[in-house]
Protein backbone atom coordinates (compact mmCIF):
# COMPACT_ATOMS: atom_id res chain seq x y z
CA UNK A 1 0.00 0.00 0.00
CA UNK A 2 1.55 3.56 -0.54
CA UNK A 3 2.43 5.79 2.02
CA UNK A 4 -0.04 7.45 3.38
CA UNK A 5 -0.46 11.44 2.29
CA UNK A 6 -0.21 13.96 4.99
CA UNK A 7 -3.05 16.52 5.82
CA UNK A 8 -2.77 20.02 3.20
CA UNK A 9 -1.15 22.82 5.06
CA UNK A 10 -1.88 25.41 2.13
CA UNK A 11 -5.70 26.92 1.93
CA UNK A 12 -8.74 25.88 3.31
CA UNK A 13 -8.58 22.28 4.49
CA UNK A 14 -11.82 20.67 5.45
CA UNK A 15 -12.26 17.27 7.01
CA UNK A 16 -13.03 15.94 3.43
CA UNK A 17 -10.60 17.07 2.04
CA UNK A 18 -8.13 15.80 4.05
CA UNK A 19 -9.42 12.48 3.79
CA UNK A 20 -8.89 12.33 0.58
CA UNK A 21 -5.92 13.11 0.59
CA UNK A 22 -4.40 10.52 3.16
CA UNK A 23 -4.62 6.89 1.16
CA UNK A 24 -5.93 5.58 -2.13
CA UNK A 25 -9.25 5.42 -2.71
CA UNK A 26 -11.11 1.91 -2.64
CA UNK A 27 -12.71 2.74 -5.60
CA UNK A 28 -10.60 3.27 -9.04
CA UNK A 29 -9.17 6.61 -8.40
CA UNK A 30 -6.84 8.27 -6.04
CA UNK A 31 -6.34 11.54 -6.21
CA UNK A 32 -5.15 13.89 -3.70
CA UNK A 33 -3.12 17.07 -2.26
CA UNK A 34 -0.38 17.40 -0.36
CA UNK A 35 2.96 19.08 0.73
CA UNK A 36 4.32 15.96 1.26
CA UNK A 37 6.46 14.35 -1.22
CA UNK A 38 4.36 12.19 -3.86
CA UNK A 39 4.54 8.83 -3.89
CA UNK A 40 5.29 8.24 -7.50
CA UNK A 41 6.52 4.80 -7.41
CA UNK A 42 3.24 3.79 -5.26
CA UNK A 43 1.22 5.16 -8.06
CA UNK A 44 2.54 2.84 -10.27
CA UNK A 45 2.04 -0.03 -8.27
CA UNK A 46 -1.14 1.25 -7.48
CA UNK A 47 -2.01 1.87 -10.78
CA UNK A 48 -1.11 -2.19 -11.85
CA UNK A 49 -4.08 -4.41 -12.87
CA UNK A 50 -3.84 -7.69 -14.75
CA UNK A 51 -6.15 -6.38 -17.58
CA UNK A 52 -4.13 -3.39 -18.25
CA UNK A 53 -0.98 -3.90 -20.56
CA UNK A 54 -0.26 -0.22 -20.21
CA UNK A 55 0.62 2.14 -17.61
CA UNK A 56 1.71 6.04 -18.22
CA UNK A 57 3.10 8.28 -16.09
CA UNK A 58 3.40 12.17 -15.73
CA UNK A 59 5.25 13.65 -13.80
CA UNK A 60 5.43 17.70 -13.77
CA UNK A 61 8.75 18.84 -12.41
CA UNK A 62 9.95 22.36 -11.23
CA UNK A 63 12.02 23.58 -13.91
CA UNK A 64 15.30 26.00 -13.73
CA UNK A 65 13.77 28.67 -15.82
CA UNK A 66 10.57 29.86 -17.68
CA UNK A 67 9.15 32.06 -20.02
CA UNK A 68 11.81 35.47 -19.76
CA UNK A 69 12.79 33.93 -15.96
CA UNK A 70 15.77 32.61 -16.33
CA UNK A 71 17.86 30.67 -12.69
CA UNK A 72 14.37 29.80 -11.01
CA UNK A 73 15.30 28.54 -7.54
CA UNK A 74 12.12 27.35 -6.22
CA UNK A 75 8.20 27.51 -6.52
CA UNK A 76 5.79 27.86 -3.98
CA UNK A 77 2.36 26.11 -5.00
CA UNK A 78 -0.74 27.71 -3.66
CA UNK A 79 -4.13 25.93 -3.30
CA UNK A 80 -8.00 26.57 -2.57
CA UNK A 81 -7.81 23.25 -0.33
CA UNK A 82 -11.40 22.55 -0.40
CA UNK A 83 -12.03 22.59 -4.25
CA UNK A 84 -8.99 20.79 -5.03
CA UNK A 85 -10.28 17.26 -4.86
CA UNK A 86 -13.31 17.66 -6.07
CA UNK A 87 -11.79 19.46 -9.50
CA UNK A 88 -9.63 16.94 -10.12
CA UNK A 89 -12.45 14.51 -9.61
CA UNK A 90 -13.90 16.00 -12.28
CA UNK A 91 -10.79 15.72 -14.92
CA UNK A 92 -11.04 11.77 -14.28
CA UNK A 93 -14.79 11.19 -14.24
CA UNK A 94 -14.25 13.60 -17.87
CA UNK A 95 -11.21 11.24 -19.10
CA UNK A 96 -13.26 8.05 -17.90
CA UNK A 97 -16.52 9.14 -19.64
CA UNK A 98 -13.96 9.72 -22.84
CA UNK A 99 -11.77 6.48 -22.30
CA UNK A 100 -14.32 3.86 -20.71
CA UNK A 101 -11.27 1.41 -20.77
CA UNK A 102 -9.26 3.05 -18.00
CA UNK A 103 -8.39 1.03 -15.18
CA UNK A 104 -6.92 3.13 -12.99
CA UNK A 105 -6.15 6.74 -12.31
CA UNK A 106 -3.77 8.88 -10.00
CA UNK A 107 -4.36 12.52 -10.17
CA UNK A 108 -2.08 13.81 -6.75
CA UNK A 109 -0.59 17.42 -6.84
CA UNK A 110 1.87 18.98 -4.31
CA UNK A 111 1.16 22.69 -2.29
CA UNK A 112 4.05 24.02 -0.69
CA UNK A 113 7.82 24.96 -1.53
CA UNK A 114 9.43 22.84 -4.13
CA UNK A 115 12.74 23.25 -5.44
CA UNK A 116 14.40 22.70 -8.64
CA UNK A 117 14.16 19.48 -9.54
CA UNK A 118 11.18 17.86 -7.47
CA UNK A 119 7.58 16.61 -8.61
CA UNK A 120 4.88 19.02 -8.39
CA UNK A 121 2.42 17.17 -9.94
CA UNK A 122 1.57 12.64 -11.03
CA UNK A 123 -1.28 11.59 -13.48
CA UNK A 124 -1.00 7.62 -14.19
CA UNK A 125 -3.39 6.20 -15.74
CA UNK A 126 -3.41 2.38 -16.62
CA UNK A 127 -5.31 0.56 -19.74
CA UNK A 128 -5.37 -2.73 -21.47
CA UNK A 129 -3.30 -0.94 -24.07
CA UNK A 130 -1.15 1.70 -24.34
CA UNK A 131 -2.72 4.30 -27.00
CA UNK A 132 -5.80 4.83 -24.38
CA UNK A 133 -3.27 5.33 -21.76
CA UNK A 134 -1.10 8.11 -23.64
CA UNK A 135 -4.19 9.74 -24.29
CA UNK A 136 -5.70 9.99 -20.79
CA UNK A 137 -2.89 10.85 -19.10
CA UNK A 138 -2.51 13.84 -21.47
CA UNK A 139 -5.74 14.92 -20.92
CA UNK A 140 -5.62 14.38 -17.24
CA UNK A 141 -2.59 16.98 -17.14
CA UNK A 142 -3.71 19.15 -19.88
CA UNK A 143 -7.50 19.81 -17.83
CA UNK A 144 -5.71 19.59 -14.36
CA UNK A 145 -3.48 22.83 -15.52
CA UNK A 146 -6.29 24.70 -16.88
CA UNK A 147 -8.97 23.84 -14.22
CA UNK A 148 -7.79 23.15 -10.98
CA UNK A 149 -7.74 26.03 -8.42
CA UNK A 150 -4.01 25.75 -7.69
CA UNK A 151 -1.58 28.75 -8.12
CA UNK A 152 2.35 28.93 -7.65
CA UNK A 153 4.72 31.59 -7.32
CA UNK A 154 8.14 31.48 -8.91
CA UNK A 155 11.38 33.06 -7.17
CA UNK A 156 14.39 33.61 -10.10
CA UNK A 157 17.39 35.02 -10.29
CA UNK A 158 15.82 38.65 -10.78
CA UNK A 159 12.46 38.72 -8.24
CA UNK A 160 9.77 36.80 -7.14
CA UNK A 161 6.25 36.84 -8.70
CA UNK A 162 3.12 34.92 -9.62
CA UNK A 163 2.98 32.35 -12.51
CA UNK A 164 2.30 34.33 -15.69
CA UNK A 165 -1.18 34.79 -17.00
CA UNK A 166 -2.01 33.83 -20.55
CA UNK A 167 -6.24 33.49 -20.61
CA UNK A 168 -9.37 31.92 -19.41
CA UNK A 169 -10.86 28.81 -19.98
CA UNK A 170 -14.30 27.75 -18.97
CA UNK A 171 -16.47 24.52 -17.41
CA UNK A 172 -16.98 23.10 -20.67
CA UNK A 173 -13.33 22.13 -20.67
CA UNK A 174 -13.88 19.68 -18.42
CA UNK A 175 -16.37 17.82 -20.74
CA UNK A 176 -14.65 18.62 -24.05
CA UNK A 177 -10.68 18.92 -23.63
CA UNK A 178 -11.62 21.70 -25.65
CA UNK A 179 -9.28 24.84 -24.54
CA UNK A 180 -10.39 28.60 -24.29
CA UNK A 181 -8.65 31.25 -26.27
CA UNK A 182 -8.21 33.86 -23.53
CA UNK A 183 -11.76 35.37 -23.11
CA UNK A 184 -12.94 35.38 -19.24
CA UNK A 185 -16.01 33.87 -18.68
CA UNK A 186 -18.20 33.41 -15.26
CA UNK A 187 -18.42 29.99 -15.92
CA UNK A 188 -15.09 28.85 -15.70
CA UNK A 189 -11.84 29.61 -13.63
CA UNK A 190 -8.82 31.17 -15.84
CA UNK A 191 -5.98 29.78 -16.86
CA UNK A 192 -1.89 30.17 -17.72
CA UNK A 193 0.45 27.88 -19.29
CA UNK A 194 3.80 26.94 -17.65
CA UNK B 1 -22.00 38.09 6.43
CA UNK B 2 -20.71 36.07 4.10
CA UNK B 3 -17.25 35.02 3.87
CA UNK B 4 -14.55 36.08 0.42
CA UNK B 5 -11.32 33.77 0.23
CA UNK B 6 -8.46 35.19 -1.75
CA UNK B 7 -5.87 33.24 -3.15
CA UNK B 8 -2.60 33.47 -5.02
CA UNK B 9 -1.99 36.99 -6.47
CA UNK B 10 -5.63 38.41 -4.97
CA UNK B 11 -4.03 37.48 -1.56
CA UNK B 12 -1.26 38.57 -1.84
CA UNK B 13 -2.55 42.28 -3.66
CA UNK B 14 -5.34 41.58 -0.19
CA UNK B 15 -3.05 41.30 2.26
CA UNK B 16 -5.34 38.53 4.24
CA UNK B 17 -6.73 34.97 2.75
CA UNK B 18 -10.24 35.20 4.04
CA UNK B 19 -12.69 38.22 5.14
CA UNK B 20 -16.10 38.26 5.93
CA UNK B 21 -17.83 41.49 3.84
CA UNK B 22 -20.99 42.87 3.68
CA UNK B 23 -23.44 42.19 0.44
CA UNK B 24 -26.67 40.27 -0.61
CA UNK B 25 -24.89 39.10 -3.96
CA UNK B 26 -22.00 38.14 -5.27
CA UNK B 27 -21.35 41.62 -6.63
CA UNK B 28 -21.83 43.65 -3.70
CA UNK B 29 -19.02 41.53 -1.83
CA UNK B 30 -16.36 42.01 -4.40
CA UNK B 31 -17.16 45.63 -4.71
CA UNK B 32 -16.65 45.81 -0.89
CA UNK B 33 -13.24 44.28 -1.03
CA UNK B 34 -12.65 46.12 -3.87
CA UNK B 35 -13.13 48.91 -1.63
CA UNK B 36 -11.25 47.68 1.31
CA UNK B 37 -8.02 46.63 -0.69
CA UNK B 38 -7.54 48.87 -3.04
CA UNK B 39 -7.13 49.39 -6.94
CA UNK B 40 -4.19 46.88 -7.43
CA UNK B 41 -6.75 43.81 -5.87
CA UNK B 42 -9.75 45.64 -7.84
CA UNK B 43 -7.75 44.85 -10.63
CA UNK B 44 -6.78 41.24 -9.89
CA UNK B 45 -10.57 40.68 -9.86
CA UNK B 46 -10.64 41.99 -13.26
CA UNK B 47 -9.27 39.02 -14.43
CA UNK B 48 -10.50 36.58 -12.12
CA UNK B 49 -13.36 34.30 -12.16
CA UNK B 50 -15.62 34.05 -9.14
CA UNK B 51 -17.08 31.38 -7.19
CA UNK B 52 -19.82 30.62 -4.33
CA UNK B 53 -19.56 27.64 -2.60
CA UNK B 54 -17.10 26.15 -5.29
CA UNK B 55 -19.29 26.81 -8.54
CA UNK B 56 -18.64 29.64 -10.82
CA UNK B 57 -21.59 31.87 -10.44
CA UNK B 58 -22.86 35.46 -11.71
CA UNK B 59 -22.42 38.48 -10.25
CA UNK B 60 -26.12 38.65 -9.54
CA UNK B 61 -26.18 35.57 -7.65
CA UNK B 62 -27.61 35.71 -4.08
CA UNK B 63 -25.16 35.43 -1.12
CA UNK B 64 -26.10 34.61 2.85
CA UNK B 65 -24.61 34.41 6.05
CA UNK B 66 -23.17 30.91 5.24
CA UNK B 67 -21.89 31.26 1.71
CA UNK B 68 -18.26 31.22 0.85
CA UNK B 69 -16.93 33.40 -1.82
CA UNK B 70 -13.61 32.62 -3.65
CA UNK B 71 -11.82 35.20 -6.06
CA UNK B 72 -9.89 32.73 -8.27
CA UNK B 73 -7.31 34.58 -10.27
CA UNK B 74 -5.76 32.81 -12.96
CA UNK B 75 -4.59 28.89 -12.11
CA UNK B 76 -1.24 28.04 -12.81
CA UNK B 77 -0.95 23.96 -11.22
CA UNK B 78 0.93 21.69 -12.72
Amino acid sequence: MPSPLSPLVVGTVTESARNAALLPSDGPNWIGVTADELPVDQAVKWATLPGCGGIVTFCGIVRDHSEGRPGVTHLEYEAYTEQVVPRLSAVAAAARAQWASIGRLVLLHRVGRLEVGEISVVVTASTPHRGEAFAAAQFCIDTLKHTVPIWKRETWAEGSDWSVCAGTTNADDIGTGDIGTGESTPDGISRVHQ
Amino acid sequence: MPRLLLFGPAREAAGVSSVTLPGHDVAAVISAAGAKFGPQFAHIVTISNIWLNGDAVEPDAPVGDDDEVAVIPPVSGG
